[in-house]
């Protein structure tokens, strides 16, 4: 390892891209768009609600949601789940409280998002890597660390106090594996069995046994962080593209099939079976999910004109355009359940951007942090805007940080401890811990932990939501507090 | 036909009727062509299992060959797509189930995205799952660890003596052949990417990665110390090391029994197959035929079926073969497109429904009905047709797999409303093939159908 690196440079791997492409066709399917390179087949969209009255989504508050089921209600029966949203809706306080998880997939490289630029450590351990000095902006809380230019929007919102940085978050003896790591902050205790998330276990204890949504994975599938031992949660994908249709059946007709597949899901979502159980659940779920979000979906009676997702929205704020990761869009889809009085009490959402960057890391950090910190900035401002900032508190975190040393390949290794922020208007704006010297790295080369993030679980569990950490959180007596809201 | 000799641990004794042939179609394949239950529940437990672990001959692939929808043959390395839609045929006509269905389990253990490579190295590297589906897992694990997909994956291409790349290294024994922290530790990584030195490969213009090869001056030839041995190792002692290593047998038993059985491995079978597993010098087909006969396959909980083999159990079901191309981005809705699982630990197959997915699978579901759709003036089965009729008909279509008493009473249900529902005598053709395409449309969205 004493010798010089290989002076030949491996080319930045040629991939096909075939997800984002996929994505993109996910998106063209949701907005009634023809897909890509295939024809479009006029047999797909039949979307569900065909025949029945649409209202226009308004913002403002439950009597958007109340409008909407009174739409909805005409002719039907609502199922037992779909009263509970109504009533949670109408029980929720305005005022109450929004926790958003967003997970940055694999591991962010805390040495590039803060650098300490000037450090000649730093170069010699990033030789290809380092982020030249003067390059980002300077960090308030400790000048000798420079913002990677690419977190501008981020660093602007830091410097307006609406961001806390937790420079060497981690936890004690740090797991370099993705996915024992991962699962620790997801369940929010060191403990591989643990099946149930952080937020699932508050939802558990605080939720409601009808309404799906307070609980709601942005990822297109269920995000283990609010995964609930008992009470329902659901997943989408972007509230806009939640399309449930059967094909060739239409009227009232299409109506009665959607309901029987969700009545069926009813009756057995408490089968002794778990895989029965499952798919129960999820079918029962549906039902309300799409009655919720009717006046979000695109239907072929207006899809000759495509809809303004501006309009829909009724959003000012300008969020950035990406083909590879729907972040922008499904913050933008948050922003506008919200202001809609959808009773939401935690989002989970991942980054479908990887920074598991083993190789060619500059490319990959650059485009997904640009992405992650000017999508989170829109999201600040669309809140803003509409004056729900207040509510909304939004917690970024990774599994861990990178190894100090980079690797030979343009890339860095698994490491320990990793940044994490917390954004919104109520935050404690600054620094909490400091960043971890590198002439003082653990054993194998990382990043000495100094704060635990159970304690940050903690604090958030009674400060922002007012409720007992100790009851969600194993041990939580044991971790120390900190500030979060000013 | 072969005959299975005995098992290490023991076997289900109880009744093999279509109930039991259709659990094992479904777990050890892609789900009955109609008619197949009733076959194997004739031909029993040992003769069924057999005919599943030792299929004779070379794979044939029955049936109508696939196409696009404008009547293109698939062009799986060439088309985005086309390498879903091409593997997925050979999982709905393959007469070889289980070798496909093992090809797949392989492709979630070893998980490798074509996001790092590209759709000729991933069916490359697809054929090496399938020629080691039922074989020996130390030759498939040497066969993995050098292969192109892989390599540019988990970044063994970049992997050299001056500058170790632990990615493989670590995935080698937390994912394939250990388990998270059973018997290593970060400098056992550490050591074992030195050890998986100096592979490399080209790069063309019109190709992308070419020529992968072993280099030895990329390979770091020093003394390492892994799992406690200690010796100038290469490559092939890395292999060697992790299969042979204590915590292996087991880690292997575990896993693979989690992909076939929903009841937990009790640990008196575990110690039997372990014993077996080693016995045998790591051969998989015993293992194989020891689970597929165990009482708890049979007798244990149901396992919630992949949406993949879900997908093609319902183009066997329905004797359809693949005529659009948009099974590709349909997968995608209902969380598993091949070639591209979600992370290195491959697919999460304790969680495959939520609200999103489950919306997904209808989705597929649309597709598969796809030119099937009644309409028209014509109502084939006659106006007489009433609801417990329909539904007869609606179940014949997906091949006769019988539901339970709850989904069909839910279904007859629905085809009363439907029936009621018609105001004028002029919808009567309307109505029933609108009653006819709804109840198709919700037998394969049934917990039945879902799970086996």
């Amino acid at each position: 390892m004493s010798d010089s690196p290989d002076p030949r440079t491996p080319r930045p791997v040629n991939h096909c891209d075939g997800f984002a492409r996929s994505q993109a066709i996910r998106r063209a399917l949701a907005s009634g768009v023809r897909p890509v390179e295939r024809e479009w087949d006029s047999r797909m969209p039949i979307p569900a609600g065909v025949g029945i009255d649409r209202r226009r989504f308004i913002a403002g508050a439950v009597g958007g949601l109340a409008l909407v089921y009174g739409a909805g209600r005409a002719g039907l029966t609502d199922g037992m789940l779909g009263d509970g949203i109504a009533r949670a809706a109408a029980l929720q306080p305005a005022t109450s409280p929004i926790l958003v998880s967003l997970f940055l997939q694999g591991g962010l490289d805390s040495l590039s998002l803060l650098a300490p630029a000037g450090d000649p450590t730093y170069a010699k351990l990033r030789p290809t890597l380092a982020v030249a000095p003067g390059s980002g902006g300077q960090f308030r809380e400790d000048t000798s660390l420079t913002w990677h230019p690419s977190a501008q929007s981020i660093a602007n919102l830091h410097n307006a106090g609406k961001v806390l940085v937790f420079p060497g978050i981690g936890y004690a003896g740090e797991d370099m594996s993705h996915f024992t790591s991962r699962h620790y902050w997801e369940v929010g205790t060191t403990d591989a069995s643990l099946t149930t998330g952080w937020l699932g276990r508050y939802l558990d204890l605080t939720g409601d046994p009808t309404n799906p949504f307070q609980g709601l994975s942005l990822d297109g599938q269920m995000n283990p962080t609010i995964a609930t031992a008992r009470n329902p949660v659901a997943a989408i994908d972007q509230p806009d593209n939640f399309a449930v249709w059967v094909n060739g059946v239409w009227g009232n007709v299409q109506e009665w099939t959607l309901e029987s597949a969700s009545s069926l899901g009813d009756r057995q979502r408490n089968h002794h079976d778990p895989a029965v159980r499952q798919v129960a659940s999820a079918a029962s779920e549906v039902g309300v999910v799409r009655r919720t979000l009717k006046p979000w979906s695109k239907d072929q009676s207006n899809s000759s004109s495509e809809i303004d997702p501006g309009a829909i929205y009724g959003s000012s704020a300008i969020y950035p355009s990406s083909t590879d990761d729907d972040l922008p869009a499904r913050l933008a889809g948050l922003a506008s359940m919200i202001a809609a009085g959808v009773p939401l009490k935690c989002v989970a959402l991942s980054t479908n951007v990887q920074f598991d960057t083993h190789s060619s890391q500059a490319q990959t950090f650059d485009t997904g942090v640009k992405l992650v910190s000017d999508s989170l900035a829109a999201f600040q401002a669309d809140l803003e805007a509409r004056g729900i900032d207040n509510r909304v508190l939004v917690h970024v975190w990774s599994e861990f940080g990178r190894r100090a040393l980079e690797n030979g390949s343009d890339g860095t290794d698994h490491g320990a401890a990793g940044t994490s922020l917390l954004i919104g208007s109520r935050v404690n704006g600054g620094m909490i811990g400091e960043f971890p010297a590198l002439d003082r790295l653990d054993v194998n080369g990382n990043q000495v932990v100094n704060v635990d993030f159970r304690g940050v679980y903690a604090s958030l569990l009674e400060q922002w939501f007012d409720h007992d950490a100790g009851a969600i959180i194993p041990a939580a007596a044991r971790f120390p507090r900190y500030q979060l809201l000013s | 036909m072969s005959v299975l000799g005995p098992s290490p641990t023991p076997i289900y004794q109880g009744p093999f009727t279509e109930e039991q042939a259709t659990r094992l179609l479904w777990r050890a394949g892609f789900g009955p062509r109609p008619g197949d239950a009733e076959r194997f529940a004739k031909l029993g437990l040992q003769a069924s299992v057999a005919a599943l672990t030792r299929p004779q001959g070379r794979a044939q692939l029955v049936g109508t060959a696939p196409h696009d929808d404008k009547g293109r043959p698939l062009d799986p390395i060439n088309v985005w797509g086309d390498d879903h839609c091409w593997w997925l045929d050979r999982m709905v006509r393959s007469n070889h189930p289980l070798v496909e269905r093992m090809t797949l389990v392989w492709h979630s253990w070893f998980a490798t995205s074509e996001e790092a490579s590209n759709a000729r190295l991933m069916i490359n590297q697809n054929w090496t799952f399938r020629r080691h589906a039922l074989g020996n897992f130390k030759q498939l694990l040497t066969d993995v660890t050098v292969d192109p997909a892989m390599l540019l994956w988990l970044n063994g291409n970049t992997n050299n003596r001056y500058s170790p790349n632990e990615n493989y290294g670590r995935e080698m024994f937390e994912l394939f052949t250990l388990g998270q922290g059973r018997g290593y530790d970060q400098d056992d990584v550490h050591q074992n990417a030195r050890a998986l030195t100096g592979w490399t490969n080209d790069w063309s213009d019109t190709r992308g990665a070419v020529n992968f090869r072993f280099e030895s001056k990329l390979h770091d030839d020093g003394v390492k110390r892994i799992l406690g041995h200690s010796g100038r190792f290469g490559w092939r002692d890395s292999v060697n090391l992790a299969v042979h290593h204590h915590a292996h047998p087991s880690f292997f038993v575990q896993k693979l029994w989690g992909y076939f059985v929903g009841a937990e491995l009790p640990r008196r079978t575990a110690g039997e197959l372990e014993a077996a597993y080693v016995r045998s010098g790591f051969e998989i087909r015993p293992i194989i035929e020891a689970v597929l006969r165990h009482p708890l396959f049979y007798e244990g909980p149901r396992l919630v079926t992949p949406p993949i083999v879900w997908t093609a159990g319902m183009l066997r079901a329905s004797s359809q073969s693949i005529i659009t191309a948009d099974w590709a981005w349909i997968a995608s809705l209902t969380g598993q497109v091949l070639f591209q699982p979600p992370n290195v630990a491959g697919w999460n197959y304790t969680q495959w429904l939520d609200t999103s997915r489950w919306a997904g699978r209808l989705q597929a579901v649309n597709t598969a009905l796809g030119k099937n759709t009644l309409q028209g003036k014509k109502y084939p089965f006659g106006l007489e047709e009433n609801p417990s009729d329909a539904y007869d008909h609606a179940i014949a279509f997906w091949g006769g797999q019988p539901l339970s008493d709850l989904a069909r009473e839910n279904l007859l249900e629905l085809g009363r409303r439907i029936q009621h529902g018609q105001n004028q005598k002029w919808e009567q053709v309307e109505f029933r093939n609108l009653r006819q395409n709804a109840l198709r449309a919700l037998i394969p969205m049934t917990p039945d159908w879902m799970t086996a």
